[in-house]
């Protein structure tokens, strides 16, 4: 593998990323619309959406600092760059060895500390419902997903996602109650961090109930739009990771040529759809939960991966 | 034993854990009552499996007398008293759930700690499900404990007893007499627990483990 | 080694200087100048020490008793801390300078009390500690160094909080002396010579050893900070001037350290399996403990006093596992063990002394360190806000800042669990780093909390609204660890590599032995598991994806910009959101809510006015310290209650009987674990 089809790879992987994000939010959105009996807008919508907000004026509160309007920029890239570290199609990428899962998970860490800053910015009582409330949710959220980390990569001996698809692609893991429970948990993590139901509604404004809508309530125009996007790619940095490193089938791997690599784009965007279908199956089969039940069920994850960690020493091996 | 059996048995016995962590996180009676039986049928697919991978007939009774019993009868009747009696239908912790699940978890390390060293020459499996089956009776002690609903004292009663099955089902050659013994022994306790709380609910008019203490007749 | 006493005599002569302030108008510009001086000579000294290999330098100094002489000694263990503690002098005093002349300018006096002629005895006192290298003069300059700060406590004291704080103080630092005397006692007890060579030679017996472990524990523990002995810590280190109270967080917790280091590695000799375990667990409770105090308070300063708790947690965690698997035999983990806990003891310095700077800061500009009082500096302190919020990400341990680095490497070392051959300490290594996972991820929302709350929004008050920014002198001090906050984050290799011979000295070890060669900014530790880290690279994408997001955004979409009032939520006036927005009590509140009404018992009370009442609805929280009631409270009540529980024994609800009978199997089961053993 060169450096030089490393790097072409890494540039394909983050505009593939960018491209199919919207088109995974509109899937799921037709897929929740088909299943309530309605008719659904059109899988492109996000596309459309996007572009208009692109195009409106932004209005802004009288007092918002500099760092409410360079927030939109810093979270999405680092959202952005989070999703080139994930492999989808390829486990050859030019950034694999300088981030590593704990670092991905620090990007998207900071990615809310930002976005959290510019929900308080404006000092409206919203923004700082929604801050709050998200901080209260990534106190949980982050360390189950560390201990997910921590489970997966003491198995496969690297915390290189790479380095885990390629070995859980070998087949050599088996079963593992370990990797079941971190499973587990990573789903209610990945519904936890992107607004999904049952822990908030994407489709809501009523703020009682909203988080992350209301952080970025004050947002218009164009910083809407790349807030928005953001959500977007991190839905799909979710998926992905999920796939990478419990479904990595059908990746190319080192050595295989170019045409596997394709192959890989196809399979990524079909496990896509599947995945964006359970979501939307699972969105319509369950109600919202109070917020302050919140802390019981990412508190549920976090202990489920720490049984995760620990069963790692049951099992045989390790 | 292949790979696959002994990854097979291993999950399904990691089920009905979860199973156990499942039925402390519940808040309302009857998602209680459907996770008990969601356990109930994990127990009956792991006494099938094993049946089916050492190739033990008798097995697939206890899988058979679960399978009916716990995931069937006993449900149903308890759904039956709990609609019939009109209780409550949401369970008040006597512990807060955070903390139940807390409590949880350091009692499967508990007894993972304990299983390990004794079992250090045994093979995986056996050494697996021993510490899978004592937590879920710990887990299920502690059920009862925290939680102030009869009903759901009944419930981790029972799965103090799945528990218990589980062992049986792990440690291969365990004559079908105690799985019979034990089996029964539940439905004698069931039956008990069922008049119990007629009469508890007859006089007292609450099943409300709290309010029934205030009737002992010592001062409180 | 001459060049240090010289620069640690001269520190005293300063100090002269400043006893005569009042009679010199020049005096702070001498204490502070010279400090800083005399602190930057002996970091140089230090770092090229070790540069050059970290070579031992002894000097034997004829004072003290008659027939013990002072043994200074400054091998690379020393200089480590030597640069970590004079650089920390170093921006102290560049800041601390600045804020005596805006003092001097507001108040017409200079500073009150005797800070001048203290502080540069307090720097003394912790290099002093430093290459002290006999228990004797160990001691002396631990207790030099305690008083010199409790002095300093005590120089503002306009609050009457204050006589209580340093009272407290003053017990809990009798206590740590108390069981670090007896520490030294036990190990010399042997041989009779109080030289940490001759302990060193003499290796204490099991249990002597194990008596001493938990002597260290308790005694540099409690000047660390260690829960639950940490009750003094967040009185007392608000209570000092700012700069001072950043090197008392910053800095002499890092010399408590440094003492658990030297004890615990050094001195002991090879250590036992569980004394790791025991240092781990006190690392997790305290971290944990620590950031979730730090979300309930209110007052800026004595919440990054208990954010210090937390990272002393970190630092320890480091350690415990430093010490677990050197006991393991595997020393290059725990040179990368070891390498987690020197490099975050350095960035805690830097980015604590930058927020303690940060909060003297709004305190000159606002007279005020209390949150609900703040709101909206970003926009009347625009390089304040910047340099604080390159602070409060660095301690949020976002990349590519950092402390995410140090946490990055704490990590890599805790996935090395198995290789450990203890049961309970595999699954205790499990749980610390949950513990400490849940640990970061509060701090990074008590940190969004703080600087939400202080910087962003609008004022919260008079003064919040017309603060101006701070002088040139205190902002360049920000700035200094603002910048290395950065540097480090993106190029931590060559620190690691600085540090190395105290890393093979204290472990036989370094964090890279046996792997090919890596280049300088790669971030790639032996047995790191299968990955490596770059901050540099990081940096650089991050920054060229801004550049195509910004100019792609700025193609494509409309720019223009309509300034409008936000929505206030119903409420009139000038200035409708102010009334409406966020306090630090409310942002506080899931995290309360979720957390805080089991550890802290805290309740919220909302006082809401009937309708048609136009009085404002009042939310209190009140919550209990758990550390008072367990470590001050209880003693007292220990007997009665013993002998009333009994009592009542046999009047309990059926439920309480089944607990007991369950907790008593518990107890049983607990029993046989560790019997079997």
């Amino acid at each position: 593998m060169t450096p030089l089809l490393a790097t072409l790879y890494q540039i394909l992987q983050m505009l593939l990323v960018l491209a199919l994000a919207p088109l995974l939010t509109g899937w799921v959105r037709l897929v929740k619309a088909r299943l309530v009996g309605r008719r659904g807008p059109s899988v492109l919508q996000p596309y459309r959406d996007l572009l208009r907000l692109l195009r409106k004026e932004v209005v802004l509160a009288r007092n918002a600092s500099w760092l409410f309007r360079a927030v939109p920029y810093m979270m999405f890239t680092a959202i952005w760059l989070a999703a080139g570290l994930v492999p989808v199609f390829t486990t050859q990428l030019a950034l694999a060895p300088t981030a590593d899962l704990i670092a991905l998970i620090a990007l998207l860490g900071s990615a809310r500390f930002f976005l959290a800053l510019a929900g308080m910015d404006t000092g409206t009582s919203f923004g700082g419902i929604g801050s709050s409330r998200e901080m209260m949710i990534a106190a949980l959220a982050e360390p189950a997903m560390l201990m997910i980390v921590f489970s997966v990569a003491i198995l496969v001996r690297s915390t290189s996602l790479a380095e885990i698809a390629d070995f859980m692609m070998s087949g050599a893991v088996g079963l593992r109650i370990s990797l079941a429970l971190a499973l587990i948990a990573l789903v209610m993590v990945a519904i936890a961090e992107n607004a999904r139901i049952p822990i908030d509604n994407p489709a809501t404004h009523l703020e009682l109930t909203m988080v992350h809508e209301a952080m970025v309530l004050e947002y218009s125009g164009r910083h809407l739009a790349l807030v928005e996007a953001a959500s977007m790619l991190k839905m799909l940095l979710y998926m992905a990771l999920i796939a990478c490193v419990f479904a990595p089938w059908g990746m190319a791997t080192a050595g295989s040529g170019v045409a596997a690599a394709l192959g890989g784009v196809v399979v990524f965007v079909a496990k896509l759809a599947v995945g964006g279908t359970l979501l939307a199956l699972f969105e319509t089969s369950i109600a919202k939960m109070r917020v302050f039940r919140v802390g019981e069920f990412l508190g549920g994850a976090l202990l489920l991966s720490l049984l995760g960690a620990i069963f790692l020493y049951v099992s045989r091996g390790v | 034993m292949s790979d696959l059996g002994y990854d097979a048995a291993h999950m399904l016995g990691a089920v009905v854990l979860l199973m156990s962590f499942a039925l402390l996180y519940q808040r309302r009676l009857f998602s209680l009552l459907n996770v008990f039986t969601l356990q109930a049928l994990a127990l009956t697919a792991t006494a099938a499996w094993q049946a089916y991978s050492h190739g033990e007939p008798h097995l697939y009774i206890t899988a058979l007398l679960t399978l009916v019993l716990k995931a069937i009868l006993i449900p149903v009747a308890l759904h039956r008293i709990i609609v019939k009696m009109k209780i409550h239908r949401t369970i008040e912790p006597a512990l807060g759930i955070g903390l139940t699940m807390v409590a949880g978890v350091s009692l499967v390390t508990l007894s993972i700690l304990l299983v390990l060293p004794v079992t250090a020459d045994a093979t995986a499996l056996t050494r697996e499900n021993l510490a899978l089956s004592l937590s879920v009776v710990l887990l299920g002690l502690l059920m009862m404990i925290s939680r102030r609903n009869a009903v759901s004292q009944v419930v981790g009663f029972m799965s103090i007893e799945n528990g218990l099955i589980l062992a049986a089902v792990g440690a291969a050659g365990m004559p079908l007499v105690v799985e019979m013994s034990v089996a029964f022994s539940v439905m004698v306790a069931f039956i008990i627990f069922g008049i119990f709380l007629f009469h508890i609910r007859e006089r007292f008019d609450t099943l409300d483990m709290q309010k029934i203490e205030s009737f002992r007749g010592e001062s409180d | 080694m001459g060049l240090v006493v010289s620069a640690i005599a001269f520190l005293f002569a300063v100090a002269v200087v400043g006893a005569a302030a009042k009679r010199l108008p020049q005096a702070p510009t001498v204490v502070y100048g010279g400090t800083a001086a005399a602190c930057a000579l002996i970091a140089l000294w230090a770092a090229l020490r070790l540069a050059g290999g970290g070579a031992d330098a002894d000097l034997v100094l004829p004072v003290g008793l008659p027939w013990i002489q002072a043994h200074l000694r400054a091998d690379a263990l020393s200089a480590v801390f030597l640069i970590v503690v004079n650089l920390g002098g170093i921006t102290a005093s560049l800041f601390g300078w600045g804020y005596e002349r805006a003092h001097h300018e507001s108040h017409g006096a200079s500073q009150d009390g005797p800070v001048l002629p203290l502080y540069p005895l307090f720097l003394a006192g912790m290099n002093m500690v430093l290459i002290a290298a006999d228990a004797f003069t160990f001691l002396l300059s631990w207790e030099f160094m305690s008083l010199a700060s409790w002095l300093l406590v005590l120089s503002t004291h306009r609050d009457p909080e204050t006589p209580k704080a340093a009272h407290l103080y003053l017990l809990m630092a009798s206590f740590g002396t108390a069981c670090l005397l007896l520490a030294f006692g036990v190990l010399a007890t042997a041989h009779g010579d109080y030289s940490f060579a001759a302990i060193r030679a003499h290796a204490p017996a099991a249990g002597a050893a194990a008596l001493v472990v938990a002597l260290i524990l308790l005694g540099a523990g409690s000047k660390a900070g260690l829960v639950p002995l940490h009750v003094w810590l967040p009185l007392a280190h608000p209570a000092a001037p700012s700069h001072v109270s950043a090197l008392m967080s910053g800095v002499m917790t890092k010399v408590a350290v440094y003492a658990m280091i030297r004890v615990l590695f050094d001195l002991l000799g090879e250590p036992e399996w569980w004394w790791g375990g025991v240092t781990m667990g006190f690392g997790a409770l305290t971290a944990v403990m620590g950031v979730l105090y730090a979300l309930m308070q209110d007052d800026v300063k004595r919440l990054l006093a208990y954010s210090t708790v937390e990272n002393i947690g970190a630092i320890v965690i480091a350690l415990g596992l430093a010490l677990v698997f050197k006991a393991a035999h595997t020393p290059v983990i725990a040179a990368l063990a070891l390498a987690a806990a020197l490099l975050h003891v350095v960035n805690h310095s830097l980015f604590k002394s930058l927020l303690f700077f940060a909060a003297g800061a709004m305190l000159t500009a606002t007279g005020s360190r209390d949150l609900n009082r703040l709101g909206g500096l970003i926009h009347r302190m625009p390089t304040t806000a910047v340099l604080a919020l390159i602070g409060a990400a660095a301690i949020s341990a976002l990349p590519p800042l950092n402390g995410f680095v140090g946490e990055w490497l704490l990590f890599q070392a805790i996935l090395n669990a198995p290789a450990l051959s203890e049961w309970s300490l595999k699954i205790e290594i499990a749980v610390v780093g949950a513990a400490l996972a849940l640990a970061t991820a509060l701090a990074g929302a008590c940190f969004v909390r703080l600087y939400g709350i202080a910087f962003l929004g609008r004022p919260r008050s008079r003064a919040a609204a017309e603060a101006v920014e701070v002088g040139r002198a205190m902002r360049l001090g920000m700035a200094v660890p603002a910048v290395l906050c950065v540097v480090l984050g993106v190029l931590p290799t060559p620190l690691i590599r600085l540090f190395e011979p105290a890393l093979r000295l204290l472990v036989e070890a370094g964090p890279f032995d046996g792997r090919a060669y890596q280049p300088w900014f790669w971030l790639a530790p032996t047995s790191a598991i299968g990955n490596s880290y770059n901050g540099l690279i990081m940096l650089v994408v991050i920054a060229l994806l801004s550049v195509v997001l910004v100019l792609g955004i700025h193609r494509k979409a409309s720019d223009r910009v309509r300034w409008s009032i936000p929505w206030g939520c119903g409420f009139d006036g000038p200035d409708p959101a102010a009334v409406t927005q966020y306090t630090a009590s409310s942002f506080g509140q899931p995290i309360r809510r979720a957390f805080g009404s089991t550890v802290f018992r805290a309740r919220d009370h909302v006082d809401m006015p009937a309708p048609g009442d136009t009085r404002p609805a009042r939310l209190s929280v009140t919550w209990t310290d758990p550390a008072w009631v367990v470590v001050v409270e209880p003693l007292a009540r220990a007997v009665g209650w013993l002998a009333e529980k009994a009592n009542r024994l046999q009047f309990l609800t059926i439920r309480r009987y089944l607990t007991l009978i369950f907790l008593a199997l518990v107890v049983l089961l607990v029993m046989v674990a560790v019997t079997q053993r």
